[in-house]
């Protein structure tokens, strides 16, 4: 096996941690903050890259593609958050289950009426398309490289958000205590409809952004959502360090497992043999590791202890 | 008018039994098709029902017990109908084409992983519970893409239903028959339970954990217990549900049909003996009326279902009887 | 002297830089109320948690009847003879007074695991039910659903439940809490009639309750027990005048 081959794949895992990571810092964000589960976050997703693929169709400007879904993710995410989650705040989670849940048929359906059930396609744009030569000589796609590094960017510009900005101190005050920060004349109607907002406006960046090495089709959020869930669940509900690094972990073990257990099942089973089961192991590899880190630590690795 | 919920169960029942017979008479077999799958779908939310209704958990996960009971039948029946063998390592099969052997087979496999899930998930609680239940569901789910020998992401086709000793569950009315039969007896189970002593604890488990830990009772061993015997019953109605289609696939694991095991329930009314029932009767028959009318009534059931939760508690029968049903 | 059926030997913990509990040594002797009296916030309940195993102690002992029970899980404890009362009624509030108060027989009765047949229809738990809610004077509202009682009756249930384990210890804290006068004279003279049956670690604010049941009474100021005495002992201690009744004197 070679090491381009290793390199390559590792950085592939990365790219898919960093675009999880956009998807599980907005969940953990309304976990933390407003105590709530929301199913309803793999819909953003799906509305980001919708919106992106109708806009830089019609417009063919990726990045327009890009505002458009930033802002349509945002401006959705706002109007659940106003008509719908803001009454769920306080309910049992079976509500918060059921509500989010009929909010992802509404979605899901409603986008199949509007876009038909064929998949959208979304253009690299051309100046990220095309091989780029990493040092070593290792040939990588430069549209995945900049995921990686978009990705990177905004996590840092998300922990200097939170650490020091005053929305930010706001953002964790209510975390620890919502009747404080609203005694101290935060309005905290308007700080949730923002942190959701911009919960939204991630899963809908994350959506655009993988829409152009995938198709854009209705139901491609949900198994992103529940990766992002695996995601918090191992990093901790509430954390964006333990986000970001459960999301690295999932993407590199997803990635890796799929492409190097059946070689190394290969070492001691005939190939076509570990092929199969290699890959069918490897499906359940994050999973397993979710498994053990609910062992060793039952409330994430970077969540707070009970 | 206020009506009382025996009342109500019993215009269920008798209700779902008469509608196939007399289906029968007017030679109708897809409205027997159409209630046998109401039945299972019941059978496989009262599983469901034991754990959230009454224990609390809101689990969803529980497509992956349905399709794990699916894919028992299906792979028994699958090395039967091909003289082929199923080598398990420790020991080997022929597979089965006998219903009452793969119902057993499902109880116990689901039961099985009910008990590692269950080990793992009750570790926490709240929203960890239900996104881990939900992570394993998925697991199963792209365990069954993967696999490919049994048909990975196109399933696996069963071309002769399973039988029953005395009974040709190929005529539509016989195999109803059996699962009519099969979700009395496990509603019967499910009301000595839930009136039993540890029917009482379970409850108890979902009202207030400290309060059963101060009477010496361990609250994490009771739900176990209780998850167990909930995958067991649903993974008995994915056997049944495999039967009906003669076909298993990837999606009897999907996390859709976790979401909709919690919807029938909901609709119907959480905690209570019937409400699966009803809400099994009422989703079948919107799929197949408003599916007629509409490619897309998901729409409308999500718009359903946002008005019961922000406006209606207790679902069906809590509407028809004045009385709130369960807190999960 | 007959030996404490219930003690904690040194316990003491800290949450982070706040000390809830500093060096607590306190004993239970059969036949007594202890009563464990203290400003707020000086670590009454702390303590109660740690006994009952709701919280783990950094360091000390639990012992049950000379049995070191510090590591074994709240249900256990319960099991080996802690019955505990909450601060805050801590009930099932959708089911009635008598399923109640079965919750409570069942791990004694060692019916948990039983699936068949009714709790309800059962003579055993049915008997021991009854006989506690009958001493609390609760027979009358078996049927009611206890989210329909008021709070003094959801205080005399409290204490009912605790009843059915047959405690070798009563932990209850502050049960008095929020009663009327009339509420608090009823509950004292059950808590009266109770030492008989199994002693009692009572924690409390309401003074003429206290200073009415207690054998003995210890002080706690600061996560730290300043004086344990007689009621006399204590209304005459400088220590507990200066401490606690500081400001007043």
């Amino acid at each position: 096996m070679s090491s381009i081959l290793i390199v390559e794949q590792i950085l592939n895992g990365l790219q898919f941690g960093v675009m999880l990571f956009l998807m599980a810092a907005g969940l953990t964000l309304i976990f933390g903050v407003m105590g709530l589960i929301n199913l309803a976050h793999g819909s953003l997703y799906m509305v980001g890259a919708f919106a992106a693929a109708a806009v830089a169709g019609a417009t063919g400007s990726f990045f327009l593609g890009l505002v458009a879904a930033l802002a349509s993710a945002a401006l959705a995410g706002a109007i659940i958050e106003i008509v719908v989650i803001r009454r769920l705040y306080d309910a049992p989670h079976l509500d918060q289950v059921l509500a989010t849940f009929a909010l992802i048929l509404i979605f899901s359906e409603g986008t199949r009426w509007f876009f038909g059930s064929f998949p959208l396609f979304l253009n690299i744009p051309q100046a990220l398309s095309g091989p780029v030569t990493l040092p070593g000589g290792i040939e990588y796609p430069l549209y995945r490289l900049s995921l990686i590094v978009i990705g990177v960017a905004i996590a840092g510009g998300l922990w200097l958000f939170i650490e020091r900005t005053r929305i930010g101190i706001q953002i964790r005050a209510g975390e620890n205590d919502r009747e404080m920060i609203a005694v101290l004349g935060v309005d905290i109607s308007k700080l949730y409809t923002l942190v959701f907002a911009l919960g939204a406006a991630l899963a809908g960046l994350a959506g655009a952004l993988v829409g152009a090495i995938q198709s854009v089709q209705v139901g491609m959020g949900e198994p992103v959502l529940i990766l992002a869930f695996v995601v918090i669940v191992i990093g901790g509900i509430g954390s964006i360090r333990g986000a970001f690094i459960g999301a690295l972990l999932v993407g590199l073990t997803d990635t890796l497992g799929g492409v190097f257990l059946p070689e190394f099942l290969g070492l001691f089973m005939e190939p076509g043999a570990a092929q199969k089961s290699g890959s069918a192991i490897a499906s359940m590899g994050i999973y397993i590791l979710m498994g053990l880190v609910l062992i060793w630590r039952p409330t994430g690795l970077f969540g707070a202890r009970a | 008018m206020r009506v009382t919920e025996r009342y109500i169960n019993g215009v269920v029942l008798t209700g779902l039994l008469v509608l196939p017979i007399w289906a029968l008479a007017m030679d109708e077999p897809f409205t027997i098709t159409l209630a046998t799958r109401a039945v299972v779908l019941a059978l496989a939310a009262v599983g469901l029902n034991l754990a959230l209704g009454l224990g609390g958990m809101v689990s969803l996960g529980h497509a992956a017990f349905f399709g794990l009971g699916g894919y028992t039948m299906g792979i028994l029946a699958y090395h039967a109908q091909t003289y082929s063998t199923l080598n398990l390592g420790l020991f080997s099969t022929d597979g089965t084409t006998s219903m009452p052997l793969i119902w057993l087979s499902a109880m116990v496999i689901s039961a099985l992983v009910a008990f590692f899930i269950g080990m793992l998930s009750l570790r926490t609680t709240g929203v960890y519970f239900i996104m881990i239940t939900l992570a394993f569901g998925q697991m199963f789910f792209y365990f069954a893409i993967s696999w490919a020998q049994y048909g990975g992401e196109d399933g696996l086709s069963i071309y002769v239903r399973n039988g029953f000793p005395g009974l040709n569950t190929l005529v539509p009315i016989q195999f109803f028959g059996i699962c009519f039969t099969l979700l009395c007896i496990v509603l019967f189970l499910f009301a000595r339970l839930q009136a039993s002593p540890f029917g009482l604890a379970l409850n108890a488990t979902r009202q207030t954990r400290s309060r059963v830990q101060a009477v010496g009772l361990n609250p994490t061993r009771i739900r176990l217990l209780a998850f167990v015997l909930s995958g067991a019953i649903t993974g008995l109605a994915g056997a049944l549900f495999a039967d009906l289609n003669r076909f298993v696939s990837p999606t009897m694991f999907s996390w859709q049909l976790s979401g909709e095991l919690i919807v029938l329930i909901v609709i119907g009314g959480v905690g209570r003996l019937m409400g699966p029932v009803i809400g099994a009767c009422v989703f079948v028959a919107l799929e197949h009326f408003l599916g007629a009318l509409t490619d897309y009534w998901h729409v409308y059931l999500g718009v359903v279902l946002l008005c019961i939760v922000l406006f209606g508690r207790g679902g069906l029968i809590g509407l028809l009887t004045g009385k709130e049903g369960a807190h999960v | 002297m007959s030996k404490p059926i219930l003690a904690t030997d040194a316990l003491s913990k800290q949450f982070g830089a706040l000390t809830a509990t500093h060096d607590v040594s306190i004993d239970l002797n059969p036949g007594e109320i202890h009563a464990i009296i203290g400003p707020n916030g000086a670590g009454k309940s702390t303590l109660i948690k740690q006994i009952c195993g709701e919280i783990h102690p950094d360091s000390g002992r639990v012992l049950l009847d000379d049995r070191d029970v510090s590591a074994l899980p709240p249900h256990v404890r319960a099991r080996a003879g802690l019955g505990r009362t909450f601060q805050i009624s801590d009930l099932c509030m959708e089911d009635t007074v008598l399923e109640n108060a079965i919750l409570g027989c069942l791990a004694i009765e060692g019916a948990s695991w039983r699936f068949w047949g009714a709790a309800q229809k059962s003579k055993t738990l049915r008997s021991r039910a009854e006989g506690a809610l009958d001493r609390v004077g609760l027979a009358n509202f078996r049927d009611t659903q206890c989210s329909s009682l008021s709070h003094g009756q959801r205080r005399q249930l409290e204490v009912a439940v605790a009843l059915t384990l047959s405690p070798r210890a009563f932990v209850m804290d502050e049960p008095m809490a929020g009663l009327g006068a009339e509420g608090s004279r009823n509950l004292t003279a059950l808590l009266d009639g109770l030492r008989v049956e199994a002693p009692i670690l009572l924690v409390e604010h309401d003074m003429d309750a206290v200073f009415a049941l207690a054998d003995r009474i210890s002080v706690m100021v600061y996560g730290a027990v300043i004086a344990t005495g007689s009621a006399d002992d204590i209304r005459q201690s400088a220590d507990v005048r200066e401490a606690y009744l500081g400001e007043e004197v």
